[in-house]
């Protein structure tokens, strides 16, 4: 076991990273509900992990000549446009209850992430110490 | 990207919104105005919202920088006019010019704004909570 961060505390430094860009994104549809044409976002959390924990989903395009546009960059990023569920007059698809819901849904989410990080270096520390506090 | 941010985010909210609470405050105290000319008439005024696009990010990907106010505009609703001789206001033909402002439009959108208000201030709450629990990681 080398004492990398990643290989550390394993999978949850990524998913901590994900529930903070998700938390601001999240945010941005909170700030912009009332903008006129502003179209609600969120993270893919499935598609996000996957290419985090290194399996790919789907084959990459292939690029055989120069300038070409591989797919590479886009699946990492996993942003993706909301489905409203009810139309508004001026093209807003931003649902103030369902965001919140959302957000708070992912505070508790990134919680959980924090404290399975505590909980490794507890016993990290208690391996460290033999026990004895 | 960080936490950070979004205090940047929620607070442009609050700010778009403190705005747009100000111009229905000015809209509801000049309801009863009246003017001795179409245009000197007070027009019911109104912000307008456009999301922050991130400057160096300029892909669909970019996650936005919350929101700006690109300016006020005035309602283009028909000035009311009232015949009424004896205002000092009145012109040679005795009508005087009230504003066009609609308090029921007004009192909905002051709900409305106060309640987006809110929302920023909860979004701004829970990343601080966020960040001191982060901060006490391994304690």
């Amino acid at each position: 076991m080398t004492l990398t961060p990643d290989n550390l505390f394993g999978i949850h430094t990524r998913a901590l990273d994900l529930w903070q860009r998700r938390t601001e994104v999240l945010a941005n549809n909170l700030a912009n509900a009332d903008t006129p044409g502003y179209l609600a976002r969120d993270v893919d959390f499935r598609k996000v992990l996957a290419a985090a924990g290194g399996g790919a989903d789907g084959l990459p395009l292939q690029t055989t000549t120069a300038g070409q546009i591989g797919n590479a960059g886009q699946a990492a990023d996993g942003l993706a446009y909301r489905v409203p569920s009810q139309p508004s007059m001026d093209g807003n698809t931003v649902d103030a209850q369902a965001e919140q819901a959302a957000f708070a849904a992912n505070g508790v989410h990134y919680q959980a992430s924090l404290s399975f990080i505590t909980a490794q270096i507890r016993m990290l520390r208690t391996a460290i110490s033999g026990g004895q506090s | 990207m960080s936490l950070f941010s979004i205090f940047n985010v929620a607070g442009s909210g609050m700010a778009a919104q403190s705005l747009r609470l100000n111009t229905v405050a000015s809209n509801l105290a000049n309801a009863d105005s009246v003017s001795s000319t179409p245009e000197g008439a007070y027009r019911s005024r109104e912000p307008l919202f456009a999301a922050v696009k991130n400057a160096q990010d300029s892909g669909s990907n970019a996650v936005g920088e919350g929101v700006q106010v690109l300016g006020v505009t005035e309602s283009q609703a028909a000035i009311p006019s009232r015949y009424e001789p004896g205002n000092p206001l009145a012109d040679a033909d005795g009508y005087v010019y009230s504003s066009n402002v609609n308090p029921v439009d007004e009192l909905v959108n002051m709900i409305s704004a106060s309640r987006s208000y809110q929302n920023n201030v909860e979004v701004m709450n829970s990343p601080r909570q966020l960040m001191q629990k982060t901060l006490d990681l391994g304690k």
